[in-house]
Order: structure tokens, then C-alpha cells, then sequence
């Protein structure tokens, strides 16, 4: 126990890194996955087309191949980054699929007698999609994105294998540097990520519960 | 809302050829966007030293593929990799039933460490779990991947499970236990079948992400598919190869898990088609629950529960 104490400032600062590339690549991969969503659900085919072979290809691939693409494929490419933001880059397109995915299967979830309705009713597109079915696919929404979000929380922790130091890289140092505490120095990782993951899942839990009563 | 074509008036010419030259424009600008990105990867490149060194796509870096004895290894590799998802799929299914069960047990003593059991495995990296195992079981890493997996997706089938049995309409449980089964034998028999049945799309997705983070392996050092291509292969050949080898390692995994998602969403589509048929017969509430387990299983897509 008293190695968590001796290297909390160690485990802030993997701590802070775990939580920059989680807020920051959840901005990214909900920016990504709402283009791919709208492209999913627009009109023109080949955007269509783009979306839906984009959203196969990167959710059949593992985490830790996007994050060797961005590793090795990227430098040839022209885009010199550091670590951290290859790992960014990474979770976010990794991610982005899931948001899409959610997102559509929201507006998917709505009633189409709710769309009917605000049609007979002389709403043009911009209303029905604003009034009526965004505000109720966002309900939808809400708890699955959540759960996209914890998920991309835990897989910030591959990044600590490609040379980021977060929360999982900082433990892997700190396991070589005491070999003798190493059921408490990795307690002391799994307990930081907890921090982060059960309060949004509590959260995510509550707000499906809530919408499941409104419905 | 699957006919889109509701939430606007239907497309006149104009609209219709307008959205076709759009699509031409999106057709282009993605077919130039991929081209550069193989032609900037097929020209030679100069390296640091003043070497000049071949494109991506150059024979030079290909040329190891002609042998047998890569591909031997690649498909050892690739089984090994099967083989640690193989075994931690049924070992994560088997754990989830025997999770789901005691999580809904009647008796506090039992469910609620169950519960914070599954919330503090679920909150985990799995990642962080195989290097957990490795280092303080030293099991090897095979086992460590093997565990972690069973553990990690154990928790996850188990709450799909949990979900499965709650959207069960409450008469299912009345009629077992009125018809003189015990609690146990009313779960096992009538409600569990039914809960599996359920959500046996959202199973199976969750199985493509446990064979996805079977990858991880790589980062403790098992041979799979992953370590054995960028790592072992390229150090032996030389690393001008790591590019092609990366290359064939991913098509491998895409090949395997597009096929894994395609065979899930058959069975849900199979699932949706058997309740159909079932729908004249069968009363309402189950189809409502079965519709509800259904949307969410598609809404929280592959991903599943938190665990992409």
C-alpha cells in the first residue's frame, strides 16, 4: 500500500494523460462518427457507400492494429507526430464507428409514426428532424454513447503500450521499479481507472432508467 | 425511422440528378484521397542516412511472401490466435451464465458481492487484467490472455444475460414456479433459455470484440498473430518487411472478424425472422421485450455494453 502513496504524484500524472485522451478523443470520435452518421443517412450514394465500408473495416479492427497503423504507416505518409498524438488520432477513428453506430440506431429507434405525424402536420425536413425525432432519438442515444465512452476510457490503456505515458504506462514503470509491490502498484492503476468508469456507468444506468420510464 | 424518405418530400429530376453528380463528386474525391494515400506510400522515400529506400508496394519488401515457411508461421500464428479466442469464449460464456445467475440470486449474501464483483471487472482494462495475471500468477502469457479475456467478457455476457431475464415478461417466472418448480429450476429451464435466446446477437457481438482483443497479446508477449508478423517475423527478415507483413496481419483480422460480425447479424436477422413467424401465435409482451432487447442490442452495436 505504501508504494500507491509514495508515487501518487506518478500516478496523477498518468491519471491526467488517461484523462486528456479520453476527453479529447471523445471529442474527436464524436466529431468523426457524426459525419459518418449523417453520411450513413444522406442521400447521395457513394457517401453512403464510404461510410458504411468505413464503419466495417474499423470495427473489425483491433484497437491494437489502428494503433500500429498510426505508428508505422502514418511517418511514411508525411505526418510526424508525437506518441500522444498518434494515440489520439487512433482512438478516435477507432471509436468513431461506435458513436455512428449509435447515433443512427437512435434515430432508427424513433417511431415512424412520429415522423408521419409531423409531416401531415405541414412540418418541412429541418422541423421534423429538429422538433420531433432528434429530440427523442437523443434520448435513445445518451446511454449507449456513454457506454461507447467508458469503453474508449479502458482502451486508453493501449496507448501506454505504444510509448504514452497514462495511467497504464506509468504502472508498467512503476512494476519494474518495485517488483516487490506489484499487487498493490497495479491495484493502485485498476483504482484510478475505476474513478473514471463507474461514476459513467452509474450515470449511463440512471439515465437508461429514465428514459425507459418516459417511453 | 427506417424510411428516411418520410422525412422529406420524394426527390424531383432535379433533385435526383442533383444528388447524382454529388455522388460522382464523393466517388472522386475518396478514390483521389485513397490514391494518394498509395501512391505516397508506393514512392521510394529518402531516409535519414542518404539512402534512397524502395516504396511500400516494391517487390524488394514483398518478396519473402513467396516462401513457405512464412506462411507456415503466419498460420501458426494466426491458429494460435484462434486458440486463445476459442478458449476464452467459452470459458467467458460459461463464467457469464454462472455470473448472471448468481448476480439475480434471491439471496443478498450472494448477489450483492456478485455485484461489485462484475462493476469493479467491468471497469477494468483488460489489458491491465492480462498484465495483473502475468505478473502475479506467472501464469505464461497464453493463460494471462486466456483469464483476462474469461474475466473481462465474463462480466459483460453476464450483464447482457441479467438484462435478458429482466425484460422477461413476469409471468414466465409465475408459471414456473406455479407449475411447482424451484426458484433455481425455474431460472435454469424457463427463464434462461429464453434470456439466451434473447440475447444471443449481443453475445456474439461481444465475441468479435473478445477475438479483437485478442491482439492485445501482443503488448504481454503471447505469439499471436500480431507479434508473430511485426515483431518475430520482421526481426528474422529484416524490418523492410514490416509494412508487408502489418499488411497481410491485418487482412488476416479483417478477414476473420467481418466474417464473425456477418454470422452475428444473421442469427439476429434469423432471431427477428423466427419471431415473426412466431408473432400470429405468441402474445404481445414478448415480442415487446424481445423488440426492445433487440434495439438495444443494435444500438449499443458490436460494441455492446461498454465493451468495445
Amino acid at each position: 500500500m505504501q508504494v500507491i502513496f509514495d508515487n501518487l504524484p506518478v500516478y496523477w500524472t498518468g491519471f491526467l494523460v488517461t484523462l486528456q485522451l479520453t476527453l479529447v478523443g471523445a471529442v474527436f470520435a464524436t466529431v468523426i462518427g457524426v459525419v459518418i452518421a449523417v453520411f450513413r443517412i444522406s442521400p447521395v450514394a457513394s457517401l453512403r457507400g464510404f461510410a458504411t465500408v468505413y464503419t466495417e473495416i474499423v470495427r473489425c479492427t483491433p484497437l491494437t492494429l489502428v494503433m500500429f497503423f498510426c505508428a508505422i504507416v502514418l511517418p511514411i505518409l508525411g505526418v510526424d507526430f508525437p506518441y500522444l498524438s498518434f494515440a489520439l488520432i487512433a482512438l478516435s477513428v477507432y471509436t468513431s464507428p461506435f458513436v455512428a453506430e449509435a447515433l443512427r440506431s437512435g434515430i432508427n429507434g424513433v417511431a415512424l409514426g412520429q415522423a408521419e405525424a409531423a409531416r401531415s402536420l405541414g412540418l418541412g425536413f429541418g422541423q421534423t428532424v429538429g422538433h420531433i425525432v432528434f429530440p427523442q432519438a437523443i434520448r435513445m442515444t445518451i446511454p449507449p454513447l456513454i457506454n461507447v465512452f467508458i469503453a474508449l476510457t479502458k482502451n486508453t490503456s493501449i496507448a501506454g503500450a505504444f510509448y504514452v505515458t497514462e495511467l497504464f504506462g506509468v504502472g508498467r514503470a512503476l512494476v519494474n521499479a518495485n517488483g516487490n509491490a506489484v499487487i498493490a502498484v497495479l491495484l493502485g492503476v485498476a483504482f484510478f481507472y475505476l474513478v473514471i468508469t463507474v461514476p459513467l456507468g452509474q450515470v449511463a444506468a440512471h439515465l437508461e432508467r429514465k428514459v425507459a420510464v418516459t417511453r | 425511422m427506417s424510411g428516411s424518405a418520410v422525412l422529406f418530400d420524394a426527390p424531383g429530376p432535379k433533385a435526383r440528378r442533383l444528388s447524382r453528380i454529388l455522388s460522382i463528386v464523393g466517388i472522386v474525391a475518396i478514390a483521389a484521397g485513397l490514391a494518394w494515400v498509395v501512391m505516397t506510400l508506393a514512392a521510394p522515400r529518402p531516409s535519414s542516412g542518404g539512402v534512397i529506400l524502395p516504396g511500400m508496394f516494391d517487390p524488394i519488401r514483398w518478396d519473402i511472401f513467396s516462401e513457405a515457411i512464412v506462411w507456415e508461421s503466419i498460420g501458426r500464428a494466426t491458429i494460435a490466435t484462434l486458440q486463445a479466442a476459442g478458449i476464452s469464449a467459452v470459458g467467458a460464456v460459461i463464467l457469464g451464465v454462472i455470473l448472471s445467475i448468481l448476480r439475480t440470486a434471491a439471496n443478498p449474501l450472494v448477489r450483492i458481492p456478485t455485484t461489485v464483483l462484475i462493476e469493479f471487472f467491468r471497469g477494468m482494462p483488460v489489458l491491465l487484467m492480462m498484465l495483473f495475471i502475468l505478473l502475479v500468477f506467472s501464469t505464461g502469457a497464453l493463460w494471462a490472455v486466456v483469464s483476462a479475456l474469461i474475466v473481462y467478457n465474463g462480466t459483460l455476457i453476464g450483464e447482457a444475460l441479467r438484462a435478458g431475464i429482466a425484460s422477461l415478461p413476469k409471468g414466465q417466472r409465475e408459471a414456473g414456479l406455479s407449475l411447482g418448480l424451484s426458484p433455481l429450476r425455474t431460472r435454469l429451464l424457463i427463464e434462461f433459455p429464453q434470456a439466451f435466446r434473447q440475447m444471443l446477437p449481443i453475445i456474439i457481438a461481444q465475441l468479435v470484440v473478445l477475438l479483437k482483443d485478442t491482439s492485445l497479446g501482443y503488448i504481454v508477449g503471447y505469439p499471436e498473430l500480431l507479434r508473430q508478423t511485426t515483431n518475430y517475423l520482421a526481426n528474422f527478415y529484416g524490418n523492410r518487411y514490416m509494412f508487408s507483413l502489418f499488411f497481410v496481419a491485418l487482412a488476416i483480422y479483417l478477414t476473420i472478424n467481418l466474417l464473425l460480425s456477418w454470422l452475428a447479424r444473421w442469427v439476429a436477422r434469423s432471431e427477428e425472422r423466427k419471431r415473426a413467424g412466431a408473432k400470429r401465435k405468441s402474445d404481445k409482451t414478448i415480442l415487446d421485450s424481445t423488440k426492445a432487447a433487440s434495439l438495444q442490442a443494435e444500438a449499443s452495436g458490436s460494441g455492446g455494453i461498454g465493451g468495445l
